[in-house]
This record gives C-alpha cells, sequence and structure tokens, in this order.
C-alpha cells in the first residue's frame, strides 16, 4: 500500500482495527523506510526482525483490543526494554542489556503496540541539539546540516521522516518540546508525576518526566492516554484519575482565558519569532479565547537555577556508573583507578562537565550558596505560576528562541547551547505540563513550534488549545526527501 | 566565581573522573562560563524563601514493608563487566 507510513497513528489503529491494512504491512512499510533512511543516524538498535514477528502474531489475533492495537513503535533509547541493548546514547552502558522493562514501554505494549527500535538522543538526555550521543549526531530531516534539537532528536527526526508512526521521549529541560518544534511536529511533557519514571535512565529525578511525540494533536492525546498511570513502583507517581484525552478532545476553546506572559519577550529574540508568537495569539482569540497579559517576574533566573539543580541531581545519580556492576569497565591498577579511568572513558565532555557542575555546587562549602539557593529560587517560580493560574487556564509561549540551528553551531560554547531551553525550563522546574504544537515556518522553510503550559494534571485544556491552534495554523508537513 | 585548574582537579577526584592537563584546561573555561552564568541568582535576595523541597502536593504512599522480588541474582550479575560464580570482581582492595 501507498504512503501508509505517513498516516498518523490514529488513522493506522483504526485501519489495522478495521482491517484495512494488517500490522504487518503496516511493520514492513516502517521499516524499508527506516532501512533506507541510514543518512539521518536515528537509530542506534533496530528490532526489526522482532517487530515483524510481533505483527504476524498479532494478526493471527481472533480480536484485535487496546489503544494501540499492531501498532510498531520505536523510543528514545532511554527507556529500559527488557532484553534489548539499552544505552543512553552513552560509551558507558553501551554494552548493557536490562533484565527488566520500564512501565511506560510496558503500558504500550499492554495496549497492543510493539517495539520497532531503540532510538538515538543525547548522552543521558544532556543536550539540546542531539551532539553529545556517542553514536553520533541525529540529522533533522529538514536539512542536512541541521540538528533535530535535543535531547530527545532520534525520536523527533525518525517521527518527522516516517520511520515510525509515534514515539516517546523524555523531557528534562525542554528535550521533548524543542526537538518537535524543530522538526515540525508534537510533542508533549506531562505534569510531574502523571508518568512513571520506573526503568528510565535517571538524568534529574525531580525534572524528568516521560512524553508522547506524534504527527498530530489527536495522535498525542492518544499516545498519553496509553502512558500515564499511577505506577506503585515509582513514588513519584501520582494516584490521580487519567482522563480519557482522546474522548474529550475537543477545539472549542470558546471563553478561556490565556495569559501572554512579558518576560518570554527576550532580548535578541528574532522578529520572525515575535511575529509567529502574535499569529499564535491571533489563532486562539478568533477560536474565541480571552487573552490576558500577565507577568512571570523570576522568568530570567530559571535556566541558572536549572543548571544548579539539573547537574546537582544528575551528578547524584550518574555516581552509580562504576564498571562494577554493568556497563564499560576500563583498567586500572586499583579500585579507584579502575572507577576513575571507567568514568573518565566512559561519560562524553558534556556529561563530564555536568557532573562537575554538580559535585562543584553540592561541595562542602558550597550547598547554601547554590543548591539551596537553587531550590528557593524554583520555588519563587513555582509561585509566580501558581499566581497567574488564578487567573489564567493557559499560558501561551513560543517553543523555542530560533528555528533548528546548523550542526556544530553552538557545540563549543554551553552556555549558549543552554539558552535553547529559555521557555522550556520554567516548566520543568514547577512540574507543569505542556506541549509544543506546530504552526508555521520561518522565512528558511523551518518548522516553527508554539507552547501552551496548562495548570498541574490538566492535560486536556493545553491539548484542547493545541487541536485549536492546529485547525487554525492548517500546518503542512514540507519535507523535501533528500536522504534516501 | 572562576573556577580554577586546581578546583577542576579537586571536584574531579570527588567525582571519581580522571584528567590530563589538556582536558582539565579545557574544564576550567568551559566550568567557569557556566558558573558566571549561574551567578546571576546572586541578584535575588532570597532570605525569606522556603526552599522548595517537592513540585507535587501530595504525601508519599505507604505500603507493606513485604519483600516482593528477590532471587534474582543471576539477573544482577549478567550485565557485570567481570564476575566469579556469584560475585562482582574488583581490583584488589585489601592487601
Amino acid at each position: 500500500m501507498a504512503n501508509i507510513s505517513e498516516f498518523s497513528l490514529t488513522k493506522l489503529a483504526s485501519g489495522i482495527k478495521k482491517k484495512d491494512f494488517t500490522s504487518e504491512e503496516v511493520t514492513k512499510s516502517f521499516i524499508n523506510n527506516s532501512k533506507k533512511s541510514k543518512k539521518l543516524n536515528t537509530y542506534i538498535t533496530e528490532c526489526f526482525d522482532d517487530a515483524i514477528k510481533s505483527a504476524k502474531d498479532f494478526d493471527k489475533k481472533k480480536d484485535y483490543k487496546g489503544l494501540l492495537p499492531g501498532i510498531p513503535i520505536a523510543v528514545k533509547d532511554l527507556f529500559c526494554t527488557k532484553n534489548i541493548k539499552t544505552t543512553a546514547a552513552s560509551k558507558i552502558l553501551h554494552n548493557f542489556i536490562p533484565t527488566y522493562e520500564s512501565t511506560i514501554t510496558n503500558n504500550l505494549w499492554s495496549e497492543g503496540a510493539f517495539l520497532l527500535g531503540k532510538l538515538n538522543c543525547d548522552e543521558f538526555a544532556m543536550g539540546s541539539s542531539n551532539e553529545t550521543s556517542f553514536y553520533g549526531n541525529v540529522i533533522n530531516p529538514f536539512g542536512n546540516k541541521l540538528v533535530p534539537g535535543g535531547s530527545s532528536g532520534g525520536s523527533a527526526s525518525a517521527l518527522a521522516a516516517d520511520l515510525t508512526p509515534a514515539t516517546i521521549g523524555t523531557d528534562t529541560g525542554g528535550s521533548i518540546r524543542q526537538p518537535a518544534s524543530f522538526t515540525g511536529t508534537v510533542g508533549l511533557k506531562p505534569t510531574y508525576g502523571r508518568c512513571s519514571r520506573w526503568g528510565i535512565v535517571a538524568f534529574a529525578s525531580s525534572l524528568d518526566q516521560a512524553g508522547p511525540m506524534t504527527k498530530n494533536v489527536a495522535d498525542c492525546a492518544l499516545l498519553l492516554q496509553a502512558m500515564s498511570g499511577y505506577d506503585p513502583k515509582d513514588s513519584t507517581s501520582v494516584d490521580i484519575k487519567v482522563e480519557n484525552y482522546s474522548s474529550k478532545l475537543t477545539d472549542k476553546v470558546k471563553g478561556l482565558r490565556i495569559g501572554i506572559p512579558k518576560e518570554y519577550r527576550v532580548d535578541n529574540m528574532p522578529s520572525e519569532i515575535d511575529k509567529h508568537w502574535k499569529k499564535g495569539v491571533d489563532y486562539l482569540k478568533d477560536a474565541g479565547a480571552i487573552i490576558k497579559n500577565i507577568s512571570l517576574p523570576h522568568t530570567k533566573y530559571a535556566l541558572p537555577a536549572y543548571y544548579i539543580v539539573a547537574p546537582a541531581e544528575a551528578s547524584s545519580n550518574l555516581a552509580r556508573y562504576d564498571g562494577v556492576k554493568y556497563g564499560h569497565r576500563s583498567k586500572g591498577n586499583n579500585l579507584f583507578e579502575m572507577y576513575e579511568n571507567t568514568r573518565s572513558d566512559g561519560f562524553g565532555n558534556e556529561v563530564k562537565r555536568r557532573i562537575l557542575i554538580g559535585t562543584y555546587v553540592l561541595s562542602s562549602g558550597y550547598y547554601d550558596a547554590y543548591y539551596l539557593k537553587a531550590q528557593k529560587v524554583r520555588q519563587l517560580i513555582k509561585n509566580d505560576f501558581d499566581k497567574v493560574f488564578n487567573d489564567v487556564d493557559a499560558i501561551l509561549t513560543p517553543s523555542t528562541p530560533s528555528a533548528a540551528f546548523k550542526i556544530g553551531e553552538k557545540k563549543d560554547d554551553p552556555v549558549s547551547m543552554y539558552l535553547n531551553d529559555i521557555f522550556t525550563v520554567p516548566v520543568n522546574l514547577a512540574g507543569l505540563p505542556a506541549i509544543s504544537v506546530p504552526a508555521g515556518y520561518d522565512k528558511n522553510n523551518l518548522p516553527l513550534g508554539l507552547q501552551l503550559i496548562g495548570k498541574p494534571f490538566d492535560e486536556q485544556t493545553i491539548l484542547n488549545l493545541s487541536l485549536a491552534i492546529e485547525k487554525s495554523a492548517n500546518f503542512k508537513r514540507k519535507i523535501n526527501v533528500w536522504w534516501k | 566565581m572562576s573556577i580554577d585548574k586546581d578546583t577542576v582537579k579537586h571536584i574531579s577526584k570527588l567525582a571519581r573522573i580522571s584528567l590530563d592537563e589538556k582536558k582539565i584546561s579545557s574544564l576550567s573555561k568551559d566550568l567557569s562560563s557556566i558558573m558566571k552564568f549561574i551567578e546571576k541568582l546572586n541578584e535575588l535576595n532570597t532570605d525569606k524563601v522556603t526552599p522548595l523541597t517537592s513540585i507535587i502536593n501530595t504525601s508519599l504512599k505507604s505500603r507493606e514493608d513485604d519483600v516482593k522480588d528477590g532471587k534474582i541474582r543471576d539477573q544482577i550479575l549478567k550485565n557485570s563487566p567481570e564476575k566469579n560464580e556469584e560475585f562482582f570482581v574488583v581490583p584488589k582492595v585489601v592487601e
């Protein structure tokens, strides 16, 4: 069948249910596409033979149950998958084969999906361009010299190039929303606690959250529903009802109050981004939403606070990689030398930088000056959001301060790379849900996303507003297939 | 605050990451620029602010203190770079 891999997740799920096509046909279509798309470097591990076997088994079933019947899905290589190598795109885990399955991937398989492969990302999800992976750069389908964003860059590229019908990523400071924006796809970071973190390679535990990445908003609602829910194995997952996001999805947003934060109009922001943001305001105004100017006064302190909290938690989480129990080991004349050589050889530059910053801010005599200070600032940022959510139902901002940038452009200046996450990081610090929805193109024909931030556990409202934007913007994918 | 080479050596020791001289100087430059960026927080008076301890307003659930797994020694040892029967093997620690 022609172009089956261009279908949305929703269309594939209903098509398989109605027997318009089989799971095997669908799976083979994505595999063929993936095999022809090696130039994008999206896969770390391909599970194509197993996927075909799972598809054939699925097609033999008498009745098709679940939200994702017979759907092959490739996932970010940060989710542990039983008996399938899980690397976090790091040399230190290049040979790690989990003996267990993450709760999130397990949830997908219980809904009828199966694994297509493991996708490239920044090493330990630390990066905004997918340039820190031990397995090499991922290329953005929108241009052979462009980054796909990060850290879920392999996920975003694979989705945009039709190599997987949908995918899941993780978002610690923007790692789902920024690559979604750079590739013209939809990406949602759920409220902290909405999705289980059990079995996900940890980066910064108080910020990490898994979420769906899809081709449109309806798919996003469907996949979020399949992933979400309380998990007794993650003590920070929250036991509250998961909505039926798909059936409640509507573009009727009349009367909803939308906040426009003045602090997000940052210095040196390209006028195109400002124009794009204003267009988003108009789309929602035309749909009957009420636009309100709001202030989030501590916004400018979000990134500096993040670059204390996230590395501090990372330095602690990554202490486990010592060459003893699993992963890479280097030789050493004694135990300490073995540890030091293993970690020096196994971690890449950005990971080393963050471990060292984290070690420094937590080290004796500096804790109050840095970590405690950052947690106080985090409280102020959360208070800002709590206050404005008395007056608005959601907040609209650009997803990123620019469209996709060139490979190598920001690689040598860590701080300029960090500035990419300026609009996404405050959301993680406050634990809120937020989505990036593609809404237009810049002058170079590169996609631009808009971000909607919601109240805690109110993913439904930001999905509905995104649907309204999706309809008004009438965003069409304009990818010239150069990589096959 | 700039992070000089001696500080880089000290924290890399704490973090158990060996570094050569060239790496130490490039890290000293990178970490200093990151710390300079972080120090923007000093403009803000936070004397009266309570630090955030939890991002979600729920209390942790309690559960029975039951052993629900166990007997997975083989699984745990499976990924070990070096093992001997039922033990992880590391370079000699005690003479």
